[in-house]
C-alpha cells in the first residue's frame, strides 16, 4: 500500500498503463527494438530534465536550456566545420554549456534577480547569439564530418551511444544527488532556505551550482541534438524548455522546490518521450496530439497537488472542517 | 481601378518620357529591392536581373535593400530610390502593408512598381509575380513522387503545422489532381510542425505505420531535410524516396545519398530575371498591368494576370543529382 503512495510507482504504473494502451492499437511499438528507439529519442529530454530538476529543487527555474542546447549545438556544428577532433567538440559544448549556465546562475546569485526572468532574457540572448555567429545560415548534413554525426549513432552493446550516454548521467546525477554534499545542498535550499543558510550552505552559491550543471548538461545535449538531426539552425529545439519542465512537472518535482527524485524526473520524461514517440504512429489525429500532452501535464499536476496538501499537518481539526 | 491604373501608367509613361529627354543618354534604371542584403536566394535573383538587363540593353539594374529583414528599412531604402528617380522597382516586401505608403508615393512620381516572391498589398504595387502558383505547386509535388515511381505505391504527406496557410493549400491542390497519378496512393498526412526533432519522429512513424511506404512528400524546408534524414537513418534509402519542397543548399547531402530523388522549389535565378523583364516592360509602356493582361517575360515564356493583378511565373523548378552542386552554393 505504501508502494502505491510513491508518486514514482504511480508514475510507472501509468507508464506501463500507456504502453499497454499503445500496444494494444499498434502492437509493433512495444518491440525491444522500438522501445530502445524510444529511449534514444528521449536521451535528450532525459539529459535536460535532470539539469531541470536540480535548479527546480533550489526554488529556481531555467527556461534558456533550450536555447543554451541550439547555441552549443550550433558552435559544435560550426567547429566541426573547422576541423576540430570531436573528442575536444564535447568538451568545448560542455564548458561553453556550463558557461552559459553559469551567466544564469551569476544573474540569480549575485543580484538576486528572479531565475524567471533571467533565464527568459538569456533565452533571447542565446538564441540571438546564434543568429549573429550564422546569419541565420542553415548548418546541414553534408557540411558536418561523417564522425562527428556518426558517434551519438554507434550501436553499443544493442543501444547507440546517445542512450548510453543518457544511462551514465542519470547513474551519475542519481549518486551526486543522493551521496554527495552538493546534492543534498539542492534539496536544502530548495525546501527551506533558511534553515540551509543556518547550517552552513549559501543559497546563492547552491543556486549557482544547480545552473551551472543545467548548463553543461544542455551544451552535451547541444551537440547530440545537432549530430541526430544532422542540421543546425537558429530554431532548433524551439519550445523544447516547455517539454523540460513538463517532464519534471509530471516527474513530481515540486516547483516550489525541495521535493523530487531523479527516478521521477526520468521517468516523467519517458512518459512525455512515449506519448510523443506512440502519437504518430497509433494514428490520431495531430489536433489531439496537443491535447493528449496537455492534459497529461495537468493530470500530473492535479496529483502532485492533491499529495502536498495530505502532506500539511492539520492543527485545528474542528476549524478545517467547518470551512 | 482601371482607370486609376491607366492613369498611373500614362503618367509613368510620361515621366519616363521626361525623364529620357532630359537624362537621353541614360539608361532604364530599374532598381531590385530585396528582403535583405546577403541572402543567397537574392543574391541568386539578382543574377537572373543582371541577366535580363544584358538580354534586353540600355537596362541598368540596382540591386539593393536593407541589411535585415525589415520593413523600415526597406522603406528607407525605397524613399532613397525615389530620391533618385529611378524608372522601376520591383520589391520582395518585408510586410505586406507596411510598405504601400512609400510605394504609393513612388508610384505618384511616375515611378513602376512590381512586387515579386513576397508581395504588397494591391494598392501599393501595379502587379506581383509569383514564383509560382499553388495549383502548380500542389500538382508538382505529387508529380515528383509518381515520377520516381513507376510501379505506383503508397506516398505519405509530411506537413509543416495544422495551421500553416501555404502548405495546407498546396497539399489541398495536390489532392485535386491526385487523380491524374491512378498508381499513386495518398494514404496519410501528418504534421511536424516545422520542428526537425518532430518532423523526424513523425517520419519515423510513417515508416512504422506504412510498411510499404514508398514515398514521403515534405512541402516544408524543415520537413523534407528531417525526413531525408529520417530514411537514411531508418536503413530505406533507396526503398522511400523523400521529395518535396525544399533548400538546394539544404538538400544537397541528401540528394547525393540517395535518400532525395528529386525535390522542387523556385528557381530565384528565373525569379529575378522575370521580375526584371516585367518591370522593364511597364516602365517602357508596352505592357499594361491590369486583370487579364499578358505580359512577355523572354526566355521564360509569358504571364497572365489574374483579377487581383497577381501572376504566375512557372513551375517550381526541379532539382536532383545532375543540378544541385551548382545550386546548392547560392541558396
Amino acid at each position: 500500500m505504501s508502494l502505491l503512495k510513491s508518486r514514482e510507482a504511480i508514475l510507472a504504473l501509468a507508464i506501463v498503463a500507456l504502453l499497454a494502451v499503445i500496444a494494444s492499437r499498434f502492437p509493433a511499438f512495444i518491440t525491444p527494438r522500438n522501445l530502445a528507439g524510444v529511449l534514444t529519442d528521449t536521451s535528450p529530454l532525459i539529459l535536460l530534465a535532470l539539469g531541470q530538476m536540480a535548479v527546480i529543487l533550489t526554488k529556481c527555474i531555467d527556461l534558456s536550456v533550450a536555447a543554451n542546447l541550439a547555441l552549443c549545438g550550433m558552435i559544435a556544428a560550426l567547429m566541426d566545420g573547422m576541423g576540430v577532433p570531436l573528442p575536444l567538440i564535447l568538451l568545448a559544448v560542455i564548458a561553453l554549456g556550463a558557461g552559459l549556465g553559469a551567466v544564469n546562475g551569476l544573474l540569480v546569485w549575485r543580484l538576486g534577480i528572479p531565475s524567471i526572468v533571467v533565464t527568459l532574457g538569456t533565452m533571447t540572448i542565446y538564441r540571438g547569439a546564434i543568429f549573429l555567429l550564422t546569419g541565420g545560415a542553415w548548418i546541414n548534413a553534408h557540411q558536418m564530418s561523417d564522425a562527428f554525426k556518426a558517434f551519438p549513432r554507434t550501436v553499443v552493446a544493442g543501444l547507440p551511444v546517445m542512450a548510453w550516454i543518457a544511462i551514465a548521467i542519470v547513474a551519475g546525477f542519481a549518486l551526486l544527488m543522493l551521496r554527495t554534499p552538493l546534492g543534498r545542498a539542492f534539496y536544502a535550499v530548495g525546501g527551506n532556505p533558511h534553515a540551509a543558510v543556518y547550517t552552513g550552505i549559501s543559497v546563492g552559491r547552491t543556486q549557482f551550482a544547480a545552473f551551472v550543471l543545467a548548463g553543461a548538461l544542455a551544451g552535451l545535449t547541444g551537440y547530440l541534438w545537432v549530430a541526430r538531426y544532422a542540421v543546425a539552425y537558429v530554431d532548433i529545439a524551439g519550445g523544447f524548455e516547455l517539454d523540460v519542465v513538463a517532464a519534471c512537472v509530471i516527474g513530481g518535482i515540486a516547483i516550489a522546490g525541495g521535493a523530487g527524485s531523479v527516478v521521477g524526473a526520468v521517468m516523467g520524461a519517458l512518459f512525455l518521450g512515449i506519448i510523443k514517440n506512440a502519437l504518430p504512429v497509433v494514428g490520431i489525429s495531430p489536433f489531439w496530439q496537443m491535447a493528449i500532452s496537455g492534459s497529461a501535464i495537468l493530470i500530473a499536476i492535479a496529483f502532485n497537488a492533491r499529495a502536498n496538501r495530505e502532506a500539511g499537518r492539520i492543527i485545528l481539526k474542528q476549524a478545517e472542517h467547518r470551512t | 481601378m482601371s482607370i486609376l491604373t491607366k492613369a498611373l501608367t500614362t503618367a509613368a509613361m510620361a515621366t519616363a518620357l521626361i525623364a529620357g529627354s532630359a537624362q537621353a543618354q541614360d539608361d532604364m534604371r530599374i532598381a531590385l529591392v530585396v528582403k535583405a542584403l546577403g541572402i543567397g536566394f537574392f543574391e541568386a535573383a539578382n543574377k537572373g536581373a543582371q541577366e535580363a538587363a544584358a538580354e534586353l540593353g540600355g537596362v541598368e539594374v540596382i540591386y539593393t535593400g536593407p541589411t535585415d529583414t525589415t520593413a523600415e528599412g526597406q522603406i528607407e531604402v525605397i524613399n532613397s530610390l525615389i530620391a533618385q528617380r529611378v524608372d522601376a522597382i520591383a520589391v520582395s516586401a518585408n510586410d505586406t502593408d507596411a510598405l504601400v505608403p512609400t510605394l504609393k508615393k513612388a508610384m505618384d512620381r511616375g515611378i513602376t512598381v512590381i512586387s515579386w516572391d513576397s508581395g504588397v498589398a494591391p494598392e501599393g504595387r501595379l502587379m506581383q509575380l509569383n514564383p509560382s502558383s499553388s495549383p502548380l505547386i500542389g500538382n508538382m509535388i505529387i508529380k515528383l513522387a509518381a515520377d520516381n515511381l513507376p510501379e505506383g505505391g503508397e506516398v505519405a504527406v509530411l506537413s509543416a503545422t495544422t495551421t500553416s496557410t501555404n502548405q495546407n493549400t498546396w497539399i489541398e491542390e495536390m489532392n485535386k489532381v491526385a487523380g491524374n497519378y491512378p498508381n499513386v496512393k495518398v494514404v496519410g498526412t501528418v504534421y511536424g510542425d516545422d520542428l526537425a526533432d518532430k518532423s523526424y519522429r513523425e517520419a519515423q512513424g510513417l515508416m512504422q505505420t506504412y510498411p510499404d511506404l514508398k514515398a514521403i512528400i515534405a512541402p516544408t524546408s524543415v520537413g523534407i531535410v528531417a525526413a531525408a534524414q529520417a530514411v537514411t537513418d531508418a536503413g530505406k534509402v533507396g526503398q522511400v524516396n523523400v521529395t518535396g519542397l525544399g533548400l538546394p543548399s539544404e538538400m544537397a547531402g541528401h540528394v547525393k545519398s540517395g535518400a532525395s530523388k528529386s525535390f522542387a522549389i523556385w528557381n530565384p535565378i528565373d525569379l529575378g530575371y522575370s521580375a526584371t523583364m516585367i518591370a522593364y516592360h511597364l516602365a517602357k509602356g508596352d505592357a499594361k498591368a491590369e486583370p487579364g493582361a499578358t505580359i512577355s517575360i523572354g526566355r521564360m515564356g509569358e504571364v497572365t494576370l489574374d483579377d487581383n493583378t497577381e501572376a504566375a511565373m512557372a513551375d517550381p523548378f526541379v532539382y536532383d543529382a545532375s543540378n544541385i552542386d551548382a545550386f546548392s552554393s547560392i541558396f
